[in-house]
């Protein structure tokens, strides 16, 4: 199988335009001949399905949650990138496709990403229309700060709450479309399986959460906006309900996993205090602009971090990186801090944690305008630790966070199924193997507005003659019923276990064995002991409850299974990948001062996976990444 | 610490609730008030109970998908705070909790602690947005906003959704949902233009919903997770009576 990227003809920063100009446009009387799927509802899907029902699709527009307004994309803190160029620094779209490309590691795609950059000029201006409030200057105009791996200020923020009100802004924009009809909402739904007719997707299979009723619903293209399975390590900074079986569905049905082991380790997020724990607080990345980040000079420190005197602190980040400091980018910072903990100079009950100090800035810019900047951030470390940051050094630590790993698309966004895309953090393109801070909310809105209403009319054009999809079909019945048994099996276990017993155990595993840094053996180990907790759980989980009412444990239950083949796959995937690069650290492969070592010689393409069966190897599938306007180069931040 | 818990359980819609009684031992004061009703469950699914059914998802205190009321109080003793961001070192050793679903017409429980909240969603959908579709949007910078009012009308629009005011309301009004959401487009020069037609649409759908109205007893401000102000249903009142006294929706 050979992937075709579909890469448009002509220079880098006319190849989107070049696309658009040639791109197949379905006449507005025939848009509502064609229905169209989202799944997902965060910055991806809802600005997909609201953008599409202003072009006149018919628009299914599906979420898990009981509104679309909970998607994930709306915990994001620190804010949205944008070559805007408005603190006349020296940005530009040219600038910002160089920096997420060096921060990606040279592992994504020129094209995807110079688009990317290029399209954060037009959502900063759809936003606003929108009626976002951006932090904004006393003249009136926008606001900028800075985010990691990155010299300019393009980060465009409202406070601490940039993706909630981003997202509010695409809920809003969906509900308008609700109101009129163009979108069906289905809220509480989760699909469990995709509906493949003649090789082209066709539909979805979900189950509604609160009767528990098994529905088909059938479609002209379907769109998996579903974000990332970072929730796979258990403790992460992802929301309870994030999971990956929707685009694990999809790729058992054909599409191909592309490099499922990149999933990027934060560097802020609050440390683990108990086995109990449910799930690691993110603290925004912008909080580095200020705070200083340090551990005690000596091991085993047992003193309180003020009365730790100033030369007996290791800024280390400022020490190891001085052109970057305390901005280094997120792979390069989360493994600073653990390299440090692991050293023995871990700070708090625990020894798992590092400081994050605002005491400098404080004394500098006054307590005040610190609040102005960061306050619900403060407001929320207290609440959840006790601790008052105004006072002490937050304790910080890293955690499992975004997947830049996911479903193989195209240019067009189109995986390996026609019919079938996959919009932001469910498609693994733009970030390379590592994500820069504020480019999460750019790309799956990016996505969902400008890209997909493009590239799927341009699918959608030879589709008007298909006619209505029927839900009545064989291949909707089968999989129907394929999902009907899966669930009836699990039921049927009645086991002694917990499902959170089972997903912790394979979140340990993977976080270490393949979580911030891996090896060949580890790996090896990693993947054995998966296919055993798989085997365990398929005999003895215990899912209590009915099957045709609201059943939590349930959905849960579907969502481990689905995690167990992911885990498997990352580790293959980890393994394959002799190299250090970006958020993938094979120990084996770094420099004597423990830099990550790249490998462009052999390693310069994307692992994109194929399904093979429930006991077959999955099989690798290599698309070569060429680079004609920048040449990798080693990345360093020193 | 020990609690003894009080906990809500019905089985769906139609059928009747009741209060049904759980002791829990040794649990860890730094625990979240949802990870201890995940420590419950757990025990009640290995005891081959049926687990507590309740709203969660971000437990970041962000999504608004949480909530029920803890000891007759939305979300809990802890002002401004989200049921997920509610620690077991809030209570006493021994206490005794008392765990309901949030009470409104307008929100009927779905089963044990989850309601339905959709009604929010229809008040939105009515009207909570600017009528802007994608790609017609002009430069940012050619809208200008001084930052107190960008500043104030985020104070309006950081409202979670989470139905916190409504519960705690002694009529069920969703009048700090809705005037929050009407003050943040009002204040802005990008939702200046709808401003009468929104007011009159949300107003007339928040009615619809069968949520009460406002008698100005304020406790919606005093329960909110984000600390919204009521001075926004001063200003969804002002707004209202505007539309009406120049009887125009534009």
């Amino acid at each position: 199988m050979i992937l075709d990227s579909k890469i448009p003809q002509g220079p880098l920063e006319q190849k989107w335009d070049n696309y658009k100009k040639k791109a197949k446009l379905v006449n507005p009387a025939n848009r509502k001949k064609l229905d169209i799927i989202v799944v997902g509802t965060g910055l991806a899907g809802s600005s997909a399905a609201a953008s599409l029902g202003e072009m006149g699709y018919n628009v299914k527009s599906f979420c898990f949650q009981d509104s679309p307004r909970r998607a994930h994309s709306v915990a994001a803190q620190g804010g949205v990138n944008a070559a805007k160029n408005y603190k006349n620094d020296g940005d530009s779209v040219y600038r910002m496709f160089a920096d997420t490309l060096k921060g990606g590691d040279f592992r994504a795609r020129e094209a995807n990403v110079y688009r990317m950059a290029e399209c954060s000029l037009n959502l900063i201006d759809q936003a606003v229309a929108q009626g976002v409030p951006f932090g904004r200057e006393y003249g009136g105009y926008l606001n900028n700060r800075s985010f990691g791996g990155v010299q300019v200020s393009r980060t465009f923020y409202a406070r601490g709450q940039t993706g909630q009100q981003l997202l509010l802004g695409a809920y809003q924009a969906l509900m308008r479309q609700v109101g009129k009809g163009s979108v069906q909402l289905f809220s509480r739904h989760e699909m469990l399986d995709l509906v493949i007719i003649d090789g082209k997707a066709r539909g979805i299979i979900v189950r509604n959460l609160d009767t528990g009723e098994i529905e088909r619903h059938a479609a002209h293209a379907v769109i998996l906006a579903t974000g990332g399975y970072g929730k796979i390590y258990y403790l992460s900074t992802l929301a309870m309900g994030c999971n990956g079986s929707a685009i694990w569905r999809a790729h058992k049905k054909g599409a191909l996993m592309a490099s499922p082991s990149w999933i990027q380790v934060h560097p802020t997020s609050l440390p683990q205090s108990g086995d109990y724990q449910s799930k690691l607080t993110l603290m925004s990345e912008s909080l580095r602009n200020d705070g200083r980040i340090w551990v005690p000079a000596k091991q085993d420190e047992n003193r309180a971090p003020n009365d730790i005197p100033e030369n007996e602190r290791d800024y280390y980040l400022e020490r190891r990186y001085p052109a970057f400091g305390n901005l280094a980018p997120r792979d390069i910072s989360s493994r600073a801090a653990k390299e440090r903990i692991d050293a023995g100079y871990g700070t708090g009950p625990l020894k798992n944690a590092v400081y994050l100090d605002f005491s400098k800035a404080i004394k500098e810019q006054g307590k005040e305008k610190i609040k102005e900047k960061y306050g619900n951030l403060f407001d929320m470390y207290l609440k959840i630790t006790g601790y008052d940051a105004y006072k002490e050094p937050m304790m910080i630590s890293p955690s499992a966070h975004f997947s830049m790993g996911g479903l193989w698309v195209d240019y067009e966004l189109m995986t390996t199924i026609p019919g079938l895309f996959a919009l932001g953090e469910a498609n693994f393109a733009d970030h390379g193997a590592n994500r820069l801070g504020a480019n999460s909310l750019l790309q799956a809105s990016v996505d969902g507005y400008f890209i997909a209403p493009y590239t799927i009319a341009n699918y959608l054009a030879d589709e008007i003659h298909t006619g209505k999809i029927s839900p009545d079909t064989p291949e909707f019945e089968q999989a129907e019923n394929a999902v009907k048994k899966q669930i009836q099996d699990l039921m049927n276990i009645k086991g002694t276990k917990t499902v959170d017993y089972f997903h912790k155990t394979l979140g340990k595993l993977l976080y270490d064995y393949c979580g911030l840094a891996r090896n060949e053996k580890g790996l090896q180990y990693a993947i054995q002991e998966i296919r055993k907790l798989k085997q365990e759980f398929h005999k003895d989980v215990r899912v209590s409850g009915q099957v045709n009412t609201m059943n939590a444990e349930l959905e849960k239950a579907g969502r481990v299974a689905d995690y167990f083949e992911i885990g498997e796959l990352m580790c293959y995937d980890a393994l394959t990948r002799n190299e250090s690069c970006g958020a993938h650290f094979r120990e084996e492969f770094q420099t004597p001062d423990g830099e990550a070592m790249r490998n462009d010689a052999e390693y310069q393409f994307i692992s994109a996976w194929k399904w093979t069966g429930e006991n077959g190897e999955p099989e690798l599938i290599r698309e070569p990444l060429i680079f004609e306007e920048i040449q990798p180069t080693v990345r360093s931040y020193k | 610490m020990d609690l003894h818990l009080k906990i809500w359980r019905q089985k769906d819609r139609k059928s009747e609730g009741k209060l049904v009684n759980y002791d829990l031992k040794g649990l860890n004061p730094h625990m979240s008030f949802l990870e201890m009703l995940d420590t419950l469950n757990e025990k009640l699914i290995i005891e081959g109970d049926e687990p507590v059914e309740f709203d969660h998802d971000c437990r970041e205190g962000i999504c608004g998908q949480c909530g029920m009321m803890i000891n007759g109080i939305a979300h809990g003793p802890l002002k401004h705070t989200t049921t997920c961001q509610l620690h077991l070192r809030s209570f006493k050793d021994g206490e005794t909790i008392l765990i309901e679903p949030f009470k409104a017409e307008a929100f009927p429980v779905k089963k044990d602690l989850k309601v339905d909240r959709s009604a929010f969603d229809r008040i939105i959908s009515s009207g909570g947005f600017v009528s802007v579709n994608t790609g017609q949007a002009p430069d940012a910078t050619a809208i200008p906003v001084t930052h107190q009012t960008a500043e104030e009308a985020f104070d309006s629009a950081a409202c979670i959704g989470c139905g916190a005011c409504v519960a705690t309301c002694k009529n069920g009004s969703a009048a700090l949902f809705t005037s929050a959401k009407i003050t943040h487009m009002a204040l802005l020069p990008q939702g200046k233009e709808e401003r009468s037609k929104r007011v009159l649409d949300m107003v007339a759908q928040m009615d619809a919903e069968l949520f009460g109205h406002c008698s100005n007893t304020e406790a919606c401000e005093v329960e909110c997770p984000q600390g919204i102000s009521v001075l926004n249903i001063a200003r969804m009142n002002f707004e209202y009576n505007r539309a009406l006294f120049f009887n125009k929706k534009g």
